[in-house]
């Protein structure tokens, strides 16, 4: 291990050490980091570019910025991210939101079935 | 209208996430993969640890201002956010912040995630038109005669801000240093302060 890898994996203890010991943890729900880590490792196998996430996520803020009054309306930055990611899987025609809303309801029915024999 | 009920957007995500994995386009270790790596391996230590070598080392810092991609390469950083990095050095009479007015542009590879308030609206309006007021409401209150440069992040450049060495730390190791630099001073909603003073 190189004195480069041992200050980059060094200090755990530190202000900096992870993002969570900012005070803040990194994803607010499973969900969103589910989100995030289908995205990234979507662009990283070569499915699209990242830079396409990035248009429709700017897109998807920005309309959202345009109609909403910021300061006292939910903001959901991961909604926006979802968004902008089912867009880019429609326009490589991988995925569309008529198969995303017939899975929704299968699983929902399933969660209700499981909660029947809980 | 984006519906921001957590628990419609968490069945929705999971319908989305089964639809891929079943149509093979990607696997659940590959999103846990990329997961795991930001909840625990890629945070501010890497940005802290490329301040503090840049404080210690003059050469260095002049690569690093001149081409940070290529200077965070030589500690092992590369990836997301990496290859357009431009670092901002904080001096006695400018001091640098970050946004990304559009989205949440942000160096990942040396910043982790952005915080939640990094991502609002709020932030992304207010600290372009009053960035004096917002440090303030961060706790950093400047003296008048030090300029606030504000740096908008896009795709073809991230920003880091490199804060200003505190006084009192002639004796500390690298390392040590490292271990001073908040991600908020890299950020530049805040300073890296000496603990012993």
């Amino acid at each position: 291990m190189s004195a480069d890898a041992d200050i980059l994996g060094g200090d755990a203890t530190g202000p900096a050490a992870l993002p969570r010991r900012n005070g803040e943890l990194v994803f607010d729900a499973p969900w969103e980091s589910r989100a995030f880590g289908a995205a990234v490792a979507m662009a990283r196998a070569g499915v699209y570019a990242f830079e396409e996430m990035r248009e429709l996520l700017i897109e998807e803020i920005d309309q959202w910025e345009c109609t909403h009054n910021s300061t006292n309306e939910a903001w959901s930055y991961y909604a926006h991210w979802l968004t902008a990611l089912e867009r880019l899987l429609a326009r490589h025609n991988l995925l569309d939101s008529a198969e995303v809303e017939e899975r929704m309801r299968a699983i929902a029915l399933h969660q209700d079935h499981e909660h029947d024999h809980a | 209208m984006t519906p921001t009920d957590p628990t419609y957007l968490a069945l929705r995500m999971k319908a989305v996430e089964s639809l891929l994995i079943e149509k093979g386009i990607v696997s659940s270790e590959a999103i846990e993969a990329i997961t795991d790596a930001y909840e625990r391996d890629i945070g501010p230590m890497r940005g802290a640890a490329v301040v503090a070598r840049a404080w210690v080392d003059d050469d260095y810092k002049r690569r690093l201002l001149s081409d940070a991609p290529a200077a965070v390469a030589e500690l092992g950083i590369g990836g997301f956010g990496a290859e357009t990095l431009v670092v901002v050095p904080n001096t006695a009479r400018i001091h640098n912040v970050v946004v990304c007015t559009l989205c949440s542009c942000y160096p990942w590879a040396l910043l982790g995630l952005p915080p939640r308030w990094y991502k609002t609206p709020e932030y992304r309006a207010r600290v372009v038109r009053w960035p004096r007021r917002v440090l303030t409401e961060f706790g950093l209150t400047l003296p008048n005669d030090v300029e606030i440069r504000v740096w908008d992040s896009s795709s073809e450049a991230r920003y880091m801000v490199r804060p200003q060495r505190p006084a009192g730390t002639d004796g500390l190791a690298e390392r040590e240093l490292a271990a001073l630099v908040t991600r908020d001073a890299m950020i530049g909603t805040g300073v890296v302060s000496n603990p012993a003073s």
